[in-house]
């Protein structure tokens, strides 16, 4: 028998006995990681009074109902808040470490490793610490659009949110391994700095910035701590925030509760399923690496 | 750059070539900073300003509209008696190892058994993954739910199949911060489960060749060639993971934020009511310094250890 794997368990031939053990050990390990999400599902789906704390396997009296009572007690408007944050969020955070990864990736200068160097360490610069001072800096940013400052706005929303090292570590990576030739042969074709970044740099990454934006969707989708300080009013709730509020809302059935839980982790399971590949290639780059 | 430098005096026409050389030479050197630029602006007003503007306000007592007021280092000293800020730490510092530890241990479990190229075992470890990518919020109110302290909650009545509980899980203090660090490890054992499969498919498929024909079992071959493999994946994801843990903030804040009776507050969750509810803001900021200069001195040492390790 060829040992394929570190126990040398194989699926389709390995000895009976064994085979057996394997597959109840998977069924277990799937229920521990999926039933609470089979859970989650079907008792958002249920319409049923239940008791706080009961959860169904199988609908009882399947409706949408809770889904709705949850979208007009504030889900639409978080979900269309935290839409907008991770649309102009993830363009802004791409395009910004795109740029940046170009120039630290395939132009020598004075001051490129330490400038590498000090983005990166921002990696190990948790948010949580720079939270409470992050919210003065934001009280002192003026924006246009509605007077006032970058708090409760969707500016200070964003912004934030903005610069990320991961994704300059990424393309960074990335772009070192385009051959030179390729950007010789723009540059003789006439091409500026400019151009060669469009026109050959960034249609090269489209793996690397499909990976980047797996990874800056479920992070600018995630955040909790920035929308709760930031955020003052119901307008600029993001769904997590939304979420939770119901939670301290008494008056709202458990059902209804995790039919806003249902909503916020939809997107980010689609995301994940449909860019599977890029995402377990950028979790490997940036931890094995570390 | 610089033979560009030295080679103007050959050129006979000089004076028309060189401006010319040192307009590209100019631009040259101020492409790359126009293409950081946007990059360096946000880091700088968004990251950098308000790490030096904590720190900075660390030595004062913040007063809305009366004006700060110097107090030298007596945030910190007040952090050094604050008994309560001590069993935060003592909180977080459990829950970062503990949850680090056991994650690693699990996922690497869930990595022997799910490793494998074959289609059923791809489905099976993406549907393991799910709680990774799902949303922490999400995942609070899941589990706020499954473990409803009543003997009809979803694990209470699974646990009392086996005749245990019911357990009080997130409402007691004696098991609230373990419910918390069970919830965590659900969410990022399997992330370590797929770090661990890398390195599994990594590892020379002749040295279990060699490992069969020299007749050793299945556990030789684990002790013997898997573990040793794997130790520098592993010893990057509990340092990362410990590194990372410490800044725990959401779950506890949505699970429980802090209680019952304190038995869950963590440095961040702490620091928060300083600034939030507690309207001391320096001491927030001081608490947040020593985070950061603990973060940074762990890292340091993290960096330091694995370069005498490759040096070795």
């Amino acid at each position: 028998m060829r040992a394929d794997t570190a126990l040398g368990l194989r699926m389709p031939r390995g000895r009976a006995p064994r085979r057996v053990v394997r597959v109840l050990l998977c069924v277990l390990v799937l229920a521990i990681f999926l039933l609470p999400f089979w859970t989650l599902v079907m008792t958002a789906l249920s319409g049923a009074t239940m008791q706080s704390g009961e959860v169904a396997l199988l609908p009882r009296q399947p409706t949408f109902a809770n889904v709705t009572d949850a979208w007009h007690f504030g889900v639409a408007r978080g979900l269309l808040n935290s839409l907008i944050v991770v649309a102009v969020g993830l363009t802004l955070q791409v395009s910004v470490s795109a740029l940046a990864a170009y120039s630290l990736a395939r132009k020598r200068f004075r001051g490129a490793s330490l400038v590498l160097l000090v983005l990166l360490a921002t990696m190990m610069m948790p948010e949580e610490i720079i939270a409470i001072p992050l919210y003065l800096v934001l009280g002192k940013i003026p924006q246009p659009i509605t007077g006032g400052t970058l708090i409760d706005s969707y500016g200070g929303l964003i912004l934030p949110l903005v610069g990320w090292a991961l994704p300059i570590y990424v393309l960074t990576g990335f772009m070192r391994t385009i051959p030179d030739e390729l950007e010789e042969a723009a540059r003789i074709d006439g091409a500026g700095d400019f151009g060669i970044f469009l026109r050959v740099i960034v249609p090269l990454c489209r793996p690397a910035l499909a990976t980047c934006a797996v990874f800056g969707f479920l992070m600018i989708w995630d955040q909790y701590l920035l929308p709760l300080l930031v955020a003052q009013s119901k307008n600029t709730y993001t769904l997590t925030l939304v979420v939770t509020s119901l939670q301290s809302s008494q008056e709202l059935s458990q059902g209804v509760r995790l039919a806003a839980a249902l909503i916020l982790l939809v997107p980010s399971v689609i995301v994940y399923l449909l860019l599977q590949r890029f995402f377990e290639r950028g979790l490997l780059s940036g931890s094995l690496k570390g | 750059m610089a033979t560009l430098v030295a080679a103007p005096e050959a050129a006979a026409p000089a004076p028309v070539r060189r401006t010319r050389r040192r307009r590209r030479h100019w631009r040259q050197g101020f492409v790359p900073w126009l293409f950081l630029a946007p990059a360096l602006a946000f880091f700088g007003v968004f990251k950098f300003w308000p790490t030096v503007w904590g720190i900075w306000l660390s030595v004062f007592r913040v007063r809305p509209y009366l004006g700060n007021q110097w107090v030298g280092f007596a945030n910190y000293r007040h952090a050094f008696k604050d008994t309560l800020l001590h069993t935060a730490v003592w909180h977080t510092v459990l829950d970062a190892f503990v949850t680090v530890a056991v994650s690693a241990f699990v996922g690497f479990f869930l990595a022997l058994l799910l490793e494998g190229p074959s289609r059923t075992l791809r489905l099976v470890r993406t549907a393991v993954f799910l709680p990774v990518v799902t949303a922490m919020v999400a995942v609070a109110e899941l589990w706020g739910v499954l473990l409803f302290p009543a003997r009809y909650g979803a694990v209470n009545s699974l646990i009392g199949h086996l005749g245990l509980g019911p357990e009080p899980f997130l409402n007691s203090p004696h098991s609230a911060l373990w419910s918390v660090m069970l919830i965590q490890i659900w969410k990022s054992a399997p992330y370590d489960m797929v770090i661990f499969v890398a390195g599994l498919a990594g590892i020379d498929r002749q040295l279990y060749e060699a490992c069969s024909i020299d007749g050793a079992n299945a556990w030789h071959r684990l002790r013997y060639v898997t573990l040793p493999a794997l130790r520098p994946i592993t010893t990057i994801v509990i340092t990362l993971g410990i590194i990372r843990g410490l800044r725990v903030f959401t779950e506890i804040y949505v699970l429980t934020n802090g209680g019952p009776a304190g038995a869950t507050e963590t440095v961040t969750t702490f620091g928060y009511k300083q600034a939030t509810t507690g309207n001391d803001t320096g001491y927030a900021t001081a608490i947040s310094t020593m985070l950061l200069a603990a973060t940074v001195v762990l890292t340091a040492l993290v960096l330091w250890w694995r370069r005498r390790r490759e040096d070795a």
